[in-house]
């Protein structure tokens, strides 16, 4: 899959009070967390993120478990968010609302076209080439499944086979 | 075998990923509300939730309902667990963790939790991690979920706490040491005669903040006092295994000299920034708050009842027991009492301001002392600044209205 938008550039540790802030959680009105993500890091993200891919520093979405964080980022129409590193329940939730996100070393200047291949886990911009850190088996098919939903409600669940334990 | 506690409870080697079936796994009500949302969006062969007997909801976040948005959505959910017949915890009743950890979870266990801070169940010795709500209405419907096993980062406490530093202080300083991000993916194995000698509170406050460095769990081995600990809470002997330490193979190895550790605040927006409170003495407060699942235990509120007591606050104190039964010892052994008359205010059971949206919330340009454990900006009040404590280092504050470092009640400063 190719995914590709412009780079909105943002720092290291931002966490998710900073992409939602809790005073906005209690509604199940997606576009309330769209109206105002980012408000508390930079107010003036709200306008890019439509058609944006994200360039983070390191530990991105880290602290709360709330995954209206990733739900914000998609709803507003972030299309993928490549990071140094992720803080895992952000990693793990972004994976399971299909979200596509990117684990590399990668850096690049705000507003330029990014496109990254997930064949090849390579990001690229007109100057730049860098490859990613593959993601596991399991997560790739929850992700392509387009999260964990649809990826449960097509998996086989039978009793017989639950796990090893 | 040289197997990390985390490699013993889930079966398999470190890197490894996992299907296991979740021996507990609860949501709060602002998590359960998501994760019914998500649940009610899934089709899987197996319509149904799996195993309701393994599911708790516990009402900690906003409880009681701060407005109809937040009451009609709690209804909700409230309707839907007594259905279920998940484990249902209504208002007044604590923090989900707190909860769990009186009696329900226990040692080898798998406990997932919809909330950052399940990590805090690895003090009994069980596998304890926060996921998101569509992973949790994944288990809601399966029963299970998947696991990547973690390298562990082995956390050495040597000596003895002195003079007035609490757990809440050794946390500070790891979390300082590890930074935000120093142990992402990683176990936080507690070992060591100062762990083993540490008491259950303490051990609860230490992995509570494991997740404040990236860390997937935080634990320390079920032994004689988590033993003595769960029976106190009714669980039958038979049920408890104990977990023998072993010399483990871990990633990392980090020794912590708890005779060095000193009371601490953490300032400025981040976890991991802790200074002496010293550095900070004179600083005006405008609110201390003493509670959450860090430090809203029984003896927490002990700690600070014994400096407070028979003197007045000087500054808005709000005390939040972490649960219903934190909440009755308190009233039982006449805490309670004793601070009500010191001048503070009593809040129902749960996580009180913590979120940052009732009960409690800082207005613009103040500053508040707690002893939870983020201070995110803007988390408990746009504007405001919210610096980490142990109870404590709140209890002097609170007696002069001004950041004081507990040690000066040892020196005699403190009127």
């Amino acid at each position: 899959m190719i995914i590709s938008g412009h780079a909105v550039v943002i720092g290291d540790d931002v966490d998710t009070d900073m992409i939602i802030a809790g005073r906005y959680l209690r509604t199940i009105d997606k576009s309330v967390w769209v109206d105002h993500i980012f408000e508390d890091y930079d107010p003036c993200l709200a306008g890019k993120m439509n058609g944006a891919v994200l360039v983070a520093g390191k530990n991105f979405g880290c602290g709360s478990s709330r995954e209206q964080a990733v739900v914000a980022l998609k709803e507003a129409g972030v299309r993928a968010v490549i990071a140094q590193s992720f803080a895992r329940i952000f990693f793990r939730n972004s994976i399971n609302y299909g979200l596509h996100i990117i684990e590399a070393d990668f850096f690049c200047e705000d507003g330029v076209p990014v496109v990254y291949n997930s064949e090849t886990a390579e990001i690229t911009t007109e100057n730049i080439s860098c490859k990613a850190a593959p993601l596991s088996t399991r997560m790739q098919e929850i992700l392509l499944a387009g999260g964990l939903a649809e990826y449960l409600s097509t998996k086989v669940q039978d009793d017989d086979e639950d796990c090893n334990c | 075998m040289k197997e990390t506690l985390s490699v013993r409870i889930l079966g398999a080697e470190e890197g490894a990923f996992v299907d296991r079936k979740v021996d507990r796994a609860y949501a709060h009500d602002g998590t359960g509300t998501q994760t019914l949302a998500a649940y009610q969006n899934f089709i899987t062969k197996n319509a149904g939730v799996k195993s309701p007997e393994k599911i708790s909801i516990i009402y900690d976040h906003i409880a009681p309902a701060n407005n109809s948005t937040t009451a009609n959505l709690q209804g909700r959910l409230r309707s839907f667990s007594k259905e279920e017949n998940f484990s249902f915890y209504d208002v007044g009743s604590g923090i989900c963790h707190q909860i769990m950890s009186e009696g329900i979870c226990l040692p080898n266990e798998i406990v997932v939790g919809a909330d950052s801070h399940s990590c805090t169940l690895g003090a009994l010795g069980a596998f304890a991690t926060g996921v998101g709500a569509t992973d949790m209405a994944g288990i809601w419907a399966t029963g299970q979920t998947w696991f990547r096993v973690p390298k562990s980062i082995g956390i050495h406490l040597d000596g003895k706490l002195s003079g007035h530093a609490e757990a809440k202080d050794v946390a500070l300083t790891y979390v300082r040491n590890l930074g935000m991000d120093g142990a992402t993916y990683k176990s936080l194995e507690f070992i060591g005669e100062g762990a083993t000698a540490m008491p259950m509170d303490a051990r609860l406050t230490l992995c509570n903040m494991a997740i404040e460095t990236g860390a997937k769990t935080g634990m320390f081995y079920a032994d004689q006092l988590t033993k003595t600990y769960l029976k106190n809470y009714g669980v039958e002997e038979k049920k408890i295994s104990l977990q023998k330490p072993e010399d483990c193979d871990y990633e990392k190895e980090i020794y912590l000299d708890l005779e060095r550790v000193e009371p601490l605040l953490a300032v400025n927006n981040r976890v991991d920034t802790a200074v002496p409170v010293t550095r900070y003495a004179g600083t005006q407060v405008d609110q201390i708050l003493v509670g959450t699942c860090t430090n809203g235990r029984y003896e927490d509120l002990q700690r600070f009842a014994n400096i407070v007591r028979g003197k007045q606050v000087a500054v808005r104190t709000l005390i939040v027991p972490a649960s219903k039964e934190v909440y009755s010892r308190a009233a039982a052994s006449g805490i309670i009492t004793d601070l009500v008359n010191s001048g503070c205010v009593i809040c129902p059971p749960g996580c009180g301001p913590c979120l940052g949206v009732h009960m409690g919330v800082l207005g613009e340009g103040e500053l508040g002392l707690s002893t939870a454990n983020r201070n995110f900006k803007n988390r408990m009040g746009v504007g405001a600044e919210y610096y980490l404590c142990s109870p404590s280092t709140a209890a002097a504050s609170a007696l002069t209205g001004e950041i004081t470092s507990p040690d000066v009640l040892s020196k005699g400063r403190l009127k």
